[in-house]
């Protein structure tokens, strides 16, 4: 057993529901107890979303306990297929049916001869794997049961594209800024001149995935989902992958020229070079000229405001992806000194050390938040940049900070263009560090000169010498309204006992004016 | 599922049916009651004994509760808690000790949740072994998804703290109630006429309040803020009635005595368990009363308990007028128009009453779970409504599919449908008017003077969409025609 307050990443089923849900006419069914569906208002809240979530339960409650789910789980596929017609049926076990161990399998193959949909059950091991881990798997899973199905298929054959194309893997619901990467990735691919073939999973028919080996190369933006379903596409389907993350101006350069070395080679392999695809010269031009003056980032990291950064101590945590780009982007595109990178993602740590270790001058790897707190308070940056739980550990020490990455609340889901991804993204960026950093520099400024006012603030109030005497029972239950209406309370419940004529405001007389005055 | 929509719109009937349909419905996991009962009782500290499921749950069904330093905790459990590598005693007792190093309080709650319920983790066994080499009392709850839903969660809480409740010493209890006159003792040698004393201390040295009321010791159940508590209080003391304790009390030491001489009134119409373990294990006599909610459930409370105690009610029907008088405003927007109940929290009913006295149409109240015994009086006073109001009987549904009354909800097109997060975007992105149902839970919608707040809350979307209506965007989904019905 662990002592847990709160924790970076979710159970398994979470990766597993966020990514049957972001597929097109895709049904997860959990086998879980009342209550366990808090995945759909987590998406309808966070997302905004305007669709029912296409999540439901096969409630287990003590009657599956004293005799099994049975016929329980398969006609709730059953049901779900006649209701939504959906094309394929995701069941989902949970941490409850991880230890009921009824034979799920068994369940989705019988619901399978029934059904119009596929149906597939979630090969994930709740005791195991992280909620990311989760939806890294699964969406191999998909990704593997239907290039199996389309390879039966006899008139079914691989055509690459014409023109040179990308997947791109790994966006999804409830990730963070996915829909504005996705936006931004789209644009860049778009003037390099080539096309995107297919955005997984996000808004894609399960349908459709049988035209992914049409593309000449999958891209993977994130590093914790993508990479199993890349792998796979590479291994079975011999498609080549990139891995670099295009964020930060310099990764962002090297993942454009690592994107056109892999599509010259397909070119090559595939084709007979009448594709015209920009030369080396063309592309580090492109590169030179986003970088320079497209990107304000560059020119911002030159600028004097970026100056006063300088050697100022901040500490990185997060996702393994955006914690490692984060870290270089800081110490190598604004010259700000890490004084710690961390990561939740436990499984990544290898990678993250290698991404970051000459960036900073120590790397973290806990899910504990207790942990961090306490590096934080150690270290005392000058800024923090990490999840909301970093930024309200900032609160508490009083320094400022970035959510640059999940965990995040309903805010980090911006209804404007918002990417952290291509230049775009080192746009958004520079502005959350800048904005940061000047916010700490006020406050401290604010605490040497004492405020800008120093004048008594004058309180409103009705009167100062109504000749009311507040009771001490109604003086206690003034202190329990919340500060922020504490003032309109009090003038009403006054007003109220002038008009009353009464001298002596008790609890009672503060009731009674609630009620008259509706406040 | 034709038959299932054209059941709700069949014509009203003159009694009361109670449906139940598949329960496949979304609803709160009943762990969620730590998030208020932490806070209601001030000395305790909550351990959740599940999966990081729960945990992912309480953290994000909590929001920012979480980042200030709650008093409670997940005792996550592991893999090789689940293979029984570990002794649940043992690593119980490591982390119990934990707490008590960092937070020192002077009551644990264990809260048993799905997990533990399979793996028949026998809580109560330990705690028993535990609490004495802790010396700290443990309270043991099985809060869990499998048997209770949302708000039944703070039910399985209170019926374990009936059990902690101190015994009243008939003897005791007895030379209370008996005139003074008729006992010349110590005290009254000492300290003058009983009567006149409001505390006195007996021999164990527990305090007793003395009633000055003529009447027997009353027990309130159900945990509000302490406002609400003020506020029922001074509700009863104008009948002069006092409240011997409440369950749960401010902090734990402050637990009312129970015994069979004691009357017990809810505050909450989902404290069924509790109810059953104050009459069977306590002997408590239970007042069955209406629920205070809304002005006419109040007075039908308050008068209840006046009738049951013997106490001439007086001025009660002068004040809900006043109240109701205060509530026009509110009234004139949600007159003749529709609601419906999708259920979720077990207020449904007493919601639905209060609502149709206001002069609305309920076409269904979804209720997760219904106890006929001890809502028996909230159930005619809403059948007495209807007649009163000239309004169809609603129909009820127990453990109610979400999908089956999203397809009534389609049908029926009410003005408002009171639900869960879960359906409120996609229900307002077709156009219908929701108010979130898990609001009227954390409110403040107890007694006359809180009548407000309820209708404060089922008008905001009313209100809201009255100022938007002007854009003329009433859908947002692309398979709907922009005007619906």
């Amino acid at each position: 057993m662990k002592l847990s307050y709160w924790m970076y990443s979710g159970p398994a089923h979470i990766g597993t529901l966020r990514v049957a849900s972001s597929f097109k006419n895709v049904h997860a069914i959990m086998h879980a107890p009342l209550g366990d569906d808090y995945f759909n208002v987590l998406r309808s809240m966070l997302e905004r979303e305007r669709e029912f979530t296409p999540t439901t339960a096969s409630i287990v409650d003590r009657r599956v306990l004293a005799r099994g789910s049975q016929e329980k789980v398969v006609d709730n596929i059953t049901r779900k297929d006649a209701e939504d017609v959906p094309d394929l049926i995701l069941v989902t076990p949970t941490c409850t049916s991880s230890i009921l161990q009824e034979d799920l399998q068994n369940f989705v193959n019988r619901a399978f001869l029934d059904s119009k949909a596929d149906v597939l059950l979630a090969d994930v091991n709740h005791y195991r794997v992280t909620e990311l881990q989760a939806a890294d798997r699964t969406f191999e899973q998909v990704v593997h049961f239907y290039l199996d199905k389309a390879k039966k298929n006899p008139n079914w054959k691989v055509e690459k594209t014409e023109r040179p194309s990308v997947n791109i893997l790994g966006m999804f619901t409830l990730g963070f800024h996915n829909q504005h990467d996705t936006r931004e990735l789209c644009r860049l691919f778009k003037e390099l001149g080539v096309d995107v073939n297919l955005v997984m999973p996000e808004g894609v028919s399960v349908n459709d995935i049988q035209r992914a080996p049409n593309a000449w190369l999958n891209i993977v933006p994130y590093r914790e989902i993508g990479l199993m379903a890349a792998r796979y596409l590479e291994n079975d389907w011999g498609m080549p992958y990139t891995t670099t993350i295009p964020m930060g101006l310099v990764d962002t350069a090297q993942f454009i020229r690592e994107v056109f070395g892999h599509l010259r080679q397909c070119s090559e392999e595939y084709f007979d070079s009448d594709i015209t695809l920009q030369t080396e010269e063309e592309i580090e031009a492109y590169i030179d000229n986003q970088s320079r003056f497209v990107s304000q980032a560059s020119w911002f990291g030159r600028s004097i405001d970026c100056q006063n950064l300088t050697g100022k101590k901040v500490v990185v945590f997060g996702d393994a992806t955006h914690a490692a780009l984060m870290t270089k982007i800081l110490s190598r595109e604004i010259g700000v000194r890490v004084a710690c990178a961390g990561t939740y993602c436990k499984n990544e740590s290898d990678w993250f050390r290698e991404q970051v270790h000459d960036a900073c001058d120590e790397i973290l790897i806990t899910d504990d938040h207790t942990q961090v707190g306490d590096v934080i308070a150690r270290i005392e940056p000058a800024a923090i940049f990490g999840t909301q739980m970093e930024r309200h550990i900032g609160k508490r020490l009083e320094i400022p900070c970035g959510v640059i990455s999940a965990p995040v609340h309903i805010q980090n889901f911006p209804l404007g263009f918002k990417p952290f991804l291509g230049y775009e993204g080192t746009n958004q960026i520079a502005d959350l560090v800048y904005n940061s950093f000047t916010l700490g520099m006020e406050d401290h400024l604010l605490e040497i000169f004492g405020g800008h006012d120093t004048k008594e603030v004058i309180e409103k109030s009705l009167s100062t010498t109504n000749g009311l005497e507040w009771a001490p029972d109604g003086l206690a239950e003034l202190q329990k309204v919340p500060g922020f209406v504490r003032g309109k309370i009090k003038r009403n419940t006054e007003k109220f006992a002038k008009e009353q004529g009464i001298q002596k405001i008790t609890m009672e007389v503060m009731y009674a004016a609630k009620e008259a005055v509706g406040a | 599922m034709t038959t299932q929509t054209n059941t709700a719109l069949m014509p009203a009937k003159n009694s009361l049916v109670l449906e139940c349909e598949t329960g496949n419905y979304h609803t709160f996991c009943p762990i969620s009651c730590v998030s208020w009962l932490y806070q209601k009782i001030e000395d305790s500290f909550f351990l959740v004994i599940g999966t990081k499921t729960c945990g992912y749950f309480l953290q994000n069904a909590l929001g920012v509760m979480i980042f200030a330093e709650p008093r409670y905790a997940m005792a996550e459990l592991e893999e090789a808690d689940i293979s029984a590598q570990l002794k649940d005693y043992k690593e119980l007792k490591r982390l119990c000790l934990q707490i008590k190093k960092d937070r020192n309080p002077s009551v644990l709650f264990w809260i048993g949740t799905c997990t533990t319920e399979i793996m028949k983790t026998d809580l109560e066994g330990i705690a028993k072994r535990l609490q004495v080499e802790l010396g700290i009392p443990i309270v043991v709850a099985r809060a869990n998804g499998l048997d209770y839903a949302f708000t039944q969660g703070e039910d399985t809480v209170l019926a374990a703290l009936v059990e902690s409740c101190p015994q009243t010493k008939s003897s005791t209890s007895e030379a209370l109630i008996v005139p003074p006159a008729k006992t010349p003792n110590f005290w009254q040698a000492a300290f003058g006429p009983l009567a006149k004393s409001q505390e006195i201390t007996v021999g164990t040295g527990t305090i007793v309040k003395t009633p000055q009321a003529k009447h027997l010791p009353l027990v309130l159940f159900g945990s509000v803020a302490s406002t609400v508590v003020n506020q029922l209080t001074v509700e009863l003391n104008k009948q002069g009635i006092e409240i011997t304790g409440w369950i749960p009390a401010r902090r734990y030491s402050e637990l009312p005595e129970l015994g069979p001489e004691v009357y017990a009134c809810a505050v909450h119409p989902y404290l069924s368990r509790t109810a059953a373990a104050l009459i069977r294990r306590k002997k408590c006599k239970l007042i069955n009363a209406p629920f205070p909610l809304g002005p006419d459930g109040t007075r039908a409370w308050i008068e209840k308990i006046c009738q049951t105690l013997n106490v001439e009610p007086k001025g009660l029907i002068e004040r809900e007028a006043a109240i109701w008088e205060n509530l026009e405003d509110y009234l004139e927007l949600v007159r003749g128009k529709s609601v419906f109940f999708m259920g979720d929290n077990v207020f449904e009913v007493a919601l639905a009453r209060f609502l149709i006295r206001c002069g609305m149409i309920v076409y269904e109240i979804g209720i997760p779970y219904i106890d006929k015994r001890f809502q028996e009086s909230e159930l005619q006073l809403l059948e007495q409504t209807c007649l009163d109001m000239g309004v169809m009987m609603p129909r009820i549904v127990q453990k109610p599919d979400n999908y089956h009354q999203i397809q009534r909800i389609r049908e029926l097109m009410p003005d408002l449908v009171i639900t869960g997060m879960a359906h409120a975007n996609p229900l307002e992105a077709r156009g219908i008017n929701t108010k979130w149902s898990v609001e009227f839970t954390f409110a403040q919608i107890h007694g006359f003077t809180n009548a407000r707040d309820i209708l404060e809350l089922v008008t905001r979307p009313l209100r809201r969409n009255r100022s938007l209506s002007e854009l003329g965007w009433t859908t947002f989904v692309k398979d709907l025609p922009q005007k619906v019905v």
